[in-house]
């Protein structure tokens, strides 16, 4: 088992944008490393820099992004590629859960499987709350995964969140590596059984 | 609801247990691998000093990050190089099938496990891609997946899954001329947005569907993640029978006679309930072409560009952004657009059917000299048959540029890529930001058909007149 995923609390970014794809997360030139380990930098690299590598303007470049541990997103965020790059590039810049309308499929397994939990909002919420931090960017947002409570400030939120994953979060078995191994015998009667 | 679709008899015949948070636990029953998405997999194996658990069920080849152009090894790209040196000690040491350049089966993933007889119908196939999807043409339920769970099914050959819900989308009717798959699916997405297919596998059904080839069933299935739906599939046939006998590693004997029945076991009901059905009619189709940033952002060949006001609020800064970056104005029309670069390829459009009706419309004539057009074949297989029937003389004699196999320009891996803002018609997926190689670099989505006429006529036009 590894480590639990219950309760979160600090700072936020807004990107409050939809169908905001991998390919936008981490550009397809930086998958041509065979490990994750720089990822983090490449976050958004053709939105946060320019093609000479200058800065550009991007709530990601704001000096408050370093410590914040919250990204929030809108509809569909992280469709496209299956590529876990975006998700490890997430992680790796220092983001423990993103908050968003919705997120892609492929993408929302993929941070599941690095215990990232993505949470849900309204587009109302989600607004509301990007307005509080617009104001006030060192607000703290705190997370309780179980009660499916997210408070900013003293304003409370209920958020929506995959049962199935919630429950992997809570007790730690959210990379399914031992649970899947757990099942080999049933595992190697299917393989007999199949017809191929 | 959905009971007794494809889709619920190959979960049930797959599902090894329920998990305790309530997810399925599923055997995949083939695994595809290509350079990219694998080397952490490999490398978690490795830590934990595990071995693949059911290596003959796992297939590789390279295609994401091979040059198309210059071919002879080591790569002048030393990171390509690195990556393809990195799968080959992989299989090499876990023993695992794989089709490199020098078996002359090398090819984009999603091209060569149907075309060796590896795809078939009724199977679960996973790969790290997320045009996995394409695999559903068969009758199969194929996801694309993240390098964990790669590792996961090296280590286990199961994934962790949630169930989906299923839609029916049913066409109906013959489809005109100088439209094909591309422009259905394309349509689809454009119906019911890119985010429509969230929490849904599409199974594709009707009389247009039935008629199509398993090449056209493929396009059609390929796309179903730029829909949101995570697989599609079309129930198999005898379309789909045809296709698979003879194949390199198909079924022979006794043992076709069986898996044939099987295959025949997993069809959709003719009362199956779905959870959604659409249906569109063959007649309503016409070519179509994306302007914007994602795939849903199309309009069909003769229709203007749509004002900002035409969708609903929350989705106007999307087509700005669109605008923005396209440098395209609402109400204007494609046609007759210029674009800087063709590129005929990608696991959505570079088959021999593909090739062959790019060829029949482009012999005897030039490409524009603005144009840099270049087709790259899906697979050496496909490259070889294209060479065997001349299609490459056809295309070189026109000035287009014939290349080696692999996905090349469709999202700019290798040293095929867009430069600066260029307008690219493309055959490919994805019109996302930067998609091609370049950061302002821009993409039309379309059909071969489309794409090879935009290259003689260094322009868009609607194919229909061609024809």
């Amino acid at each position: 088992m590894v480590a639990k995923r219950e309760k979160f609390e600090g700072t936020a970014v807004v990107c409050l944008e939809d169908d905001v794809d991998t390919d936008q997360i981490v550009p397809a030139r930086f998958l041509k490393e065979i490990t994750f380990d720089k990822m983090g930098e490449y976050l958004f690299y053709d939105a946060r820099f320019d093609e000479k590598g200058q800065v550009k303007d991007h709530p990601l470049n704001l000096a408050a992004a370093k410590t914040s541990t919250i990204l929030i997103a809108g509809k569909n965020f992280g469709c496209g590629s299956s590529r876990e790059h975006a998700p490890q590039a997430i992680a790796r810049f220092g983001f423990q859960v993103v908050i968003g309308e919705s997120f892609a499929e492929i993408f929302a397994g993929n941070c599941k499987a690095i215990g990232v939990p993505l949470l849900m909002l309204t587009r109302v919420e989600l607004e509301e709350i990007s307005q509080m931090i617009k104001q006030q960017t060192d607000l703290k947002i705190r997370i309780s995964i179980e009660k499916n409570s997210l408070f900013v400030s003293d304003k409370q939120y209920t958020f929506k969140m995959n049962q199935s994953y919630k429950e992997a979060f809570l007790d730690g078995s959210w990379d399914a590596a031992a649970l899947l191994a757990a099942n080999q015998g049933l595992i190697k009667e299917m393989a007999k059984a199949l017809p191929y | 609801m959905s009971e007794r679709t494809l889709y619920d008899h190959v979960w049930e015949k797959h599902r090894v247990d329920t998990l305790s948070n309530g997810q399925d636990q599923l055997f995949i029953g083939l695994h595809l691998i290509h350079e990219v998405t694998t080397p952490q997999a490999f490398a978690k194996l490795r830590e934990q000093g595990l071995p693949v658990a059911f290596p003959d069920r796992t297939v590789g080849t390279v295609d994401h990050i091979v040059p198309t152009k210059h071919v002879s090894r080591p790569y002048e790209d030393a990171q390509a190089e690195l990556m393809v040196s990195t799968l080959e000690q992989n299989v090499r040491d876990f023993g695992i099938r794989f089709f490199d350049p020098s078996t002359h089966k090398q090819g984009i993933v999603h091209v060569v496990g149907p075309e060796l007889g590896l795809t078939r119908p009724g199977m679960t196939i996973a790969c790290g891609d997320s045009h996995t999807s394409t695999h559903g043409a068969f009758g199969s339920l194929a996801f694309g997946i993240g390098s964990t769970e790669v590792s996961y099914v090296l280590q286990t050959q199961t994934l962790a899954l949630n169930r989906l819900k299923v839609r029916k989308i049913q066409m109906d009717g013959e489809l005109g001329v100088g439209i094909y798959a591309k422009d259905v699916i394309l349509r689809i997405i454009h119906e019911l947005g890119v985010k429509g297919g969230l929490g849904y596998a599409y199974e594709y059904g009707g009389s247009t569907i039935q008629a199509m080839s398993m090449d056209e069933r493929m396009t059609m299935c390929n796309m179903s993640i730029e829909g949101g739906a995570r697989i599609g599939y079309v129930n198999p046939d005898q379309t789909t029978y045809d296709y698979i006998k003879g194949r390199e590693f198909a079924p022979t004997g006794d043992d076709w006679d069986r898996q044939l029945a099987y295959w025949k076991s997993i069809v959709s009901a003719s009362d199956a309930k779905y959870d959604d059905v659409l249906c569109l009619n063959a007649a309503d189709m016409t070519p179509m072409v994306t302007w914007g940033i994602t795939p849903g952002q199309s309009v069909g060949i003769q229709d203007s560009l749509p004002a900002i006001d035409s969708v609903d609020e929350q989705e106007q800064p999307l087509l700005k952004k669109a605008y923005d970056h396209m440098n395209f104005k609402p109400g204007m029309s494609l046609i007759g657009q210029p674009v800087d670069v063709v590129f005929i390829g990608s696991c959505t459009n570079s088959r021999l059917s593909d090739l062959r009706e790019a060829a029949r419309l482009l012999k005897g004539k030039q490409v524009s000299k603005q144009v840099q057009v270049f087709v790259v074949p899906g697979s050496q297989q496909v490259k070889k048959q294209a060479e065997d029937e001349g299609l490459d003389q056809v295309f070189i004699q026109a000035g287009v540029e014939w290349r080696h196999a692999g996905c090349s320009m469709c999202l700019g891996m290798n040293t095929d890529k867009l430069v600066g803002n260029q307008l690219c018609a493309s055959t490919s997926n994805r019109n996302f930001i930067g998609r091609q190689g370049s950061p302002s670099g821009r993409t039309l989505l379309m059909s071969p058909a489309m794409a090879v006429m935009a290259a003689v006529e260094g322009r868009i036009v609607d194919v229909r007149e061609y024809m």
